[in-house]
């Protein structure tokens, strides 16, 4: 028992060291050289957040989710090359993708680089359309339908120039697959234009002269030098398999997000201060304990908070503003537990019980209560964090971590403490409970 | 012994009011969506010197902005929501901007495109159904051992769920009600984090229920020919202080979040800041007499 005991001291003494060397990154001092910093979400580091939708109308319902894939990397690979750190580019639903961009202040010209991404498409005639008489009124959308070839069949595009003019072309070079497709649409179409959309506009519509099978192909369009750089090379990253939209965007400037995270701390530390000083005067001894639980259980969550934010994505924890509202909450949550085993230690004191066994009683009778009473708050938690945007799922993890968390310090740590003084016989004295004398047989 | 079924018709009458004003406060003025929810654009601007949100929105009317709010968020800090801006068109709000009112800062700026604004709302009707659902069923779950043992089964798992959920519409009917008015006067809106604070609300009420419950079904138990009055009665006094302390500290918290936490989560605080005064409220004085009135003639 007394073994025991000692074991459980050592083992909360030693957590709450290494918490604490993680939240203050010190733990040089134990010889690891590793710092953890907190992640931040971009509400309170400021940055730049977009939802796109694909349009996924033209591709069969057993390919849409590759197609989100592939548009998915295209993304990344662009957003990568504008140099963000920790960039998160992640899909969402059946055709939605969302792009987190940190420290991005310039909204226009990322929505720029990223939702310009030229769309590439090749287009035959559409032997239905009626030509109107007068050639002005042709609307190209509908003279020429889709052939099925696109940016995607692009192997690489390069900058050449016309021999003759010397103008800027581009010339393009398909995929294997592509190849195949380019020879049969050639080869139907010999006679015939074949139109080369950009992002939905026809920018050349060549006669096809025979059949081509080198898998080649050139756009002849009033490029300058410039202009056909950028089209290359946007080209060369990857075109889009599918268009996209942007369907809401968000940017945060860096000044609202520190003044939020200063301001929590202030709120959090006085809040916890409160705390700390309603339980040290409402239950003495038990609520000096009890703060001292509370103590840990900040750093624990802390350290977890910031452990966690150097795992994989879906286990790393990002705090967002309602986060930390959601960390200081549970906070004020979790002396709960010591509450209801303090007020059923009192009553049983009242009913006769001495002290030893009555905090024994507090705390077995008082777990029926905090578990099913946790349990609904879980709940809620749970579900927020299916079904909520980020910003909502920040508030649900980390008051969910903090609910299960404060469950192990508010009873595992506070009894260890508790019992522990229960072996000096000046820790009983009626007065550090708040209990009259004769109360105590 | 404080006895908190004797004076019933107080608290029900106290709560009936209320009630009756949310529910009237909804109904009158509605409930003012946040861009989150319908779509359009906000936009946070800190200007270098002190700007009057009546002259910015003469401003950006002349210039031909058609529907547009401004509103101070601070001395030199304005909120323009608008409805959904193209890229053009946020340029041309900038330029005039920095024209008329010198250089700013571009604190924060939203644009949710209309079909995520209802996806999002939505979704937040699923989530809001999901959690009753969820702590619904969790509470018969939680209750389930009362059918059989307690009182020749008279008093059933289900009337202590159903007690539970009167309480619950109680917590949630009243913040809202509070909003529809701060909407109606202040433009205060309704957004994603006003609904989470709201679940968590009904998470929390039904929390502090089940421990004044936990607590009459353990006397049930114990006390079998005890009379349902002081039954009750004597089980909230035995959870009194416990309600009271634990919502003292989340008070204390929130208190401190809304009084120090910024303008940013200030409405998401105090929705949670009510919600936690009435789930405390309600599952002492209205839960436990709602359970005392429906077996106030049962006895063995």
């Amino acid at each position: 028992m007394r073994l025991r005991l000692s074991f459980g001291i050592l083992a909360i003494v030693v957590l709450s060291v290494l918490s604490a060397f993680v939240v203050f990154d010190r733990l040089n001092v134990v010889k690891i050289s590793k710092v953890f910093p907190f992640r931040l979400g971009l509400d309170l580091q400021g940055g730049t957040h977009l939802v796109y939708e694909g349009d996924l109308s033209e591709v069969p319902s057993g390919e849409q989710g590759d197609a989100m894939d592939a548009v998915r990397g295209v993304i990344e690979r662009r957003v990568n090359a504008f140099g963000v750190t920790e960039p998160v580019v992640q899909r969402a639903g059946d055709n939605r993708l969302i792009v987190e961009l940190p420290g991005v202040r310039d909204i226009e010209a990322a929505v720029g680089q990223i939702g310009l991404t030229p769309f590439l498409d090749f287009r035959e005639e559409n032997p239905d359309y009626v030509v109107p008489e007068d050639q002005t009124l042709i609307d190209f959308g509908l003279y020429y339908r889709p052939t099925g070839l696109s940016g995607k069949h692009l192997d690489r595009s390069e900058i050449v120039f016309d021999p003759n003019t010397n103008a800027p072309q581009i010339s393009l070079h398909f995929d294997g697959e592509g190849k195949e497709l380019f020879s049969q649409i050639t080869k139907r179409n010999v006679g015939k234009s074949l139109a080369i959309f950009l992002d939905g506009v026809p920018i050349s519509a060549p006669v096809v002269q025979q059949e081509i099978t080198a898998g080649q192909a050139v756009i002849t369009g009033r490029f300058t030098i410039d202009e056909a750089k950028e089209l290359t090379s946007r080209l060369n990253s990857g075109a889009l398999p599918v268009p996209i939209r942007l369907l809401s965007q968000e940017n945060i400037g860096p000044s609202l997000g520190q003044e939020s995270v200063q301001k929590s701390i202030v709120a959090g530390i006085l809040g916890l201060l409160s705390i700390v000083v309603f339980m040290i005067i409402y239950y003495r001894l038990p609520g000096l304990v009890a703060s001292l639980a509370l103590l840990v259980y900040v750093f624990l969550v802390l350290a977890v908070f910031k452990i966690s934010a150097a795992l994989p994505p879906p286990l790393s924890i990002t705090l967002t503003l309602p986060g930390i509202a959601g960390f200081i909450l549970s906070v004020g949550m979790a002396v709960d537990a010591n509450i209801l085993i303090f007020e059923r230690t009192n009553e049983e004191v009242r009913k006769g019980l001495p002290l030893e066994q009555a905090l024994r009683e507090g705390f077995k009778r008082a777990w029926l209560s905090i578990r099913d009473s946790n349990t609904s708050s879980l709940i809620t938690c749970l579900i927020l964090f299916w079904f909520g945007s980020s910003i909502i799922r920040g508030f649900a993890i980390t008051l969910g971590i903090g609910i299960i968390l404060s469950m192990f310090t508010a009873i595992t740590v506070s009894r260890t403490f508790l019992r522990m003084l229960m072996s000096f016989d000046l820790a009983k004295h009626p007065i550090l409970y708040g209990h009259k004398k004769n109360e105590n047989v | 012994m404080f006895s908190v079924t004797k004076y019933y018709k107080i608290w029900f009458a106290l709560s009936g009011t209320l009630l009756v004003a949310a529910i009237a406060g909804i109904a009158i003025w509605g409930l003012h969506f946040g861009i989150d929810f319908v779509g359009g654009s906000r936009g946070e601007f800190g200007f270098a010197a002190p700007v009057e949100a009546i002259a910015v929105r003469e401003e950006l009317l002349s210039a031909g902005f058609g529907d547009v709010s401004v509103q101070s968020a601070g001395e030199s800090s304005i909120v323009i929501k608008a409805k959904n801006l193209t890229e053009e068109e946020k340029t041309l709000l900038q330029a005039t901007l920095r024209e008329k009112f010198g250089d700013f800062e571009e604190e924060s700026f939203l644009n949710v495109g209309p079909t995520i604004g209802r996806e999002l709302l939505r979704r937040a009707y699923w989530q809001t159904v999901l959690v009753v659902l969820g702590i619904v069923l969790y509470i018969t779950y939680a209750f389930r051992k009362i059918g059989k043992e307690m009182r020749r089964g008279k008093v059933k798992a289900w009337h202590l769920g159903a007690a539970t959920i009167v309480a619950l519409i109680h917590d949630l009917a009243i913040p809202i009600g509070v909003f529809a008015a701060l909407g109606h006067f202040l433009g205060v809106e309704v957004d994603s984090l006003f609904i989470t604070a709201l679940l968590t609300i009904l998470g929390f009420s039904v929390h502090d229920t089940i421990v004044v419950f936990d607590r009459v079904r353990e006397n049930l138990q114990r006390h079998p020919y005890l009379s349902m009055q002081a039954l009750i009665d004597h089980s909230v006094a035995s959870t009194f202080a416990r309600s009271i302390n634990t919502s003292s500290t989340l008070v204390f918290v929130l208190t401190s979040l809304l009084l120090f936490g910024g303008q940013s989560i200030f409405y998401f605080v105090l929705a949670l800041l009510i919600g936690v005064v009435f789930g405390t409220y309600s599952s002492i004085f209205i839960a436990s007499p709602i359970l005392y009135l429906w077996h106030r003639n049962n006895t063995i």
